[in-house]
């Protein structure tokens, strides 16, 4: 694989200060409000080379190259940089945190202007259309029109569906990887575990946690929840068995195996990078979100022009295929360029993040061939 | 496998496709036939493939393609929207129920093209009869352990089924080892293809002229 970007930075847009505003769709509104975005490569002369790449629950803006000073690169680093499947020397390549999150985009953790400290759950609840209309606003910053391609796995996935059906206009063609046109009641009692567990513990105190103890044993069995769901039987049986760790028993009742050990680590290193009441937000964003709109995905995507690329895995069963096939068929009854391919992975709802062999191939000759059939 | 599409057929299929026209292909493989057609006829393509790795070299040639069992891949579309469903021989390896599928495929689309291995082709006929063995001819090359093909047709079977379900038969072209049949397709091709349609008036038996092929031998 080619060299990676190198270091990039994290950028910040601010607007909507008074007499300005960005309304969500809840009626209330943020004055002002702050984007955190990264951009890699170049954007060309007819500004025609954009992509929009959506991060899912836990990502950030940083999704490719390195920060100064630390090693670990962006979250979908392997598919982002020069002659990767999103190729920064022939496109230009921008991500930004989700609004309601945590890693510079305006979110419950930011300071709220009207009383100098952090929103908590003073902040309003945001939905995914609130967030695309966000990110639109940020193109617009940038100069950018309309987009080569948008493009996201998981949550990242029902945002491009929502680009798709709320700007059409502005998206040449579309990538959804391993999502839902809404979630299933499976889906979204998983994320109600985790919501649960972070307002148990005593720590959240209804989500006015900031500057002091914050609800970090909450947070972190829901991020272990999170964690088998994104993991297939196959995935851990292979990285764990029945083996036992070297690191004795966390509790009296545990037996020491190397996945309770694996879910605590995830759980406690994910505190250190995320907020509870961001988690609590997103989630209930993703749960409430549905591109149908009641209705029918056909009906919402009639009239179409974007060509479309639908990926699942096989052994994904928080996001299961037949919820990607229903996002194909509705490409099929509207008459829309559609691609599908279930990849054969074990990975399960990770292959998303992991497979990138199989979609670098399918990615990068998708987007070839939007690109060169513009030209 | 001694007997190919690549060449006659191909050139037969890609003469009977109409310039400009959106084509559906069946079991499309890893696209070779639909890429030609994209490049020498300028059809609008759409392919349904099961195997992934073949998804992979469709995609790799620009294709649009779909990941689904062909059995259950049609009924997501309207009716007529594309001038041509083409089954390379997919008719007989890849789909469950024939009958329903081929009727799917003319409600979708306005033609088909089905092209399939001929059952009746004479050395086939003389294993049965004089060996009492399953054929294994350079059309059909396996044995009945191995072989992908769940269903086994003729020239004459096909010709009779387009004629009980009221389909009009618009053209036909008949391969030998050697070239094209004319005379006696049903004992001496090893495989046909047939241009049908939806007959649009339900009497229009009288204009059957070109049902070439024939139906006692």
């Amino acid at each position: 694989m080619s060299k990676g970007i190198g270091i990039v930075e994290t950028q910040y847009y601010t607007f909507a200060a008074p007499p300005g505003r960005f309304l969500l769709d809840s009626g209330e509104k943020l004055v002002p409000i702050t984007v955190a975005y990264e951009t890699y490569g170049d954007l060309n002369e007819d500004r025609s080379n954009a992509i929009l790449v959506l991060h899912a629950l836990s990502g950030d803006a940083h999704a490719a190259g390195l920060h100064k000073g630390q090693n670990k690169p962006g979250w979908w680093d392997d598919m982002i940089g020069p002659g990767r499947a999103f190729d920064t020397d022939k496109y230009f390549v921008v991500c930004s945190n989700v609004l309601g999150g945590c890693k510079g985009t305006t979110g419950p953790s930011s300071i709220n202007p009207s009383t100098g400290r952090p929103f908590g759950t003073d902040f309003p609840l945001v939905t995914i259309p609130d967030m695309v209309r966000l990110q639109g606003q940020l193109l617009d910053h940038l100069g950018i029109d309309r987009l080569l391609s948008v493009a996201g796995g998981s949550m990242g996935g029902q945002q491009v569906l929502e680009w798709l059906v709320s700007y059409p206009y502005r998206v040449q063609s579309a990538i959804v990887i391993a999502t839902a046109a809404r979630h299933s009641p499976q889906q979204i009692a998983f994320n109600e575990v985790g919501r649960q567990a972070i307002m148990a513990d005593p720590d959240w105190q209804n989500g006015r946690y900031y500057g002091g103890e914050s609800p970090a044993k909450g947070l972190s069995v829901a991020r272990m929840v999170g964690h088998i769901t994104y993991m297939s039987d196959i995935s851990m049986a292979e990285k764990f068995g029945r083996r036992t760790g070297g690191n004795g028993k966390a509790h009296p009742f545990s037996n020491g195996f190397e996945v309770e050990d694996y879910l605590h680590y995830r759980g406690l290193s994910f505190v250190d990078r995320f907020d509870a009441n961001s988690y609590l937000y997103i989630t209930r964003a993703i749960d409430e979100y549905d591109a149908t709109r009641g209705g029918n995905l056909a009906d919402a995507f009639k009239g179409l022009k974007a060509k479309i690329l639908v990926l699942s895995f096989k052994s994904d069963w928080l996001y299961p295929s037949y919820q990607s096939l229903e996002i194909v068929r509705a490409c099929k009854t509207a008459g829309v360029d559609v691609t599908y391919c279930e990849i054969n992975s074990t990975y399960g709802h990770d292959a998303f993040l992991l497979e990138v062999d199989e979609e670098t191939t399918l990615v990068s000759h998708f987007l070839i061939k939007v690109f060169e059939g513009a030209r | 496998m001694g007997f190919s599409t690549g060449g006659a057929a191909y050139e037969t299929i890609i003469d009977w496709v109409e310039p400009g026209s959106s084509v559906l292909e069946l079991g499309c493989g890893s696209g070779g036939l639909l890429s030609r057609l994209v490049k020498e006829r300028n059809v609008k393509a759409q392919g349904i493939e099961i195997d992934d790795a073949s998804i992979s070299l469709c995609v790799q040639k620009g294709l649009n393609v779909l990941h689904e069992q062909v059995d259950t891949a049609l009924g997501d579309y309207a009716d007529n929207s594309f001038d041509f469903a083409i089954f390379d021989r997919s008719l007989q390896r890849v789909v469950r129920r024939p009958d329903i599928v081929l009727m799917e495929a003319l409600r979708i689309s306005r033609n088909a093209i089905v092209g399939f291995s001929n059952f009746a082709h004479y050395p086939g006929r003389c294993q049965v009869f004089f060996r009492g063995r399953t054929p294994v001819t350079p059309s059909l090359p396996y044995q009945w352990h191995d072989t992908p093909n769940l269903h086994f047709l003729s020239i004459a079977d096909f010709t009779d089924y387009c004629h009980s379900k009221n389909i009009r038969i618009e053209k036909v072209a008949f391969f030998g080892g050697t070239g094209t049949i004319r005379l006696l397709p049903n004992l001496r091709a090893l495989a046909g293809f047939f241009l049908i349609s939806k007959r649009l008036e339900p009497d229009e038996n009288s204009q059957g002229g070109s049902d070439e092929s024939d139906r006692d031998s």
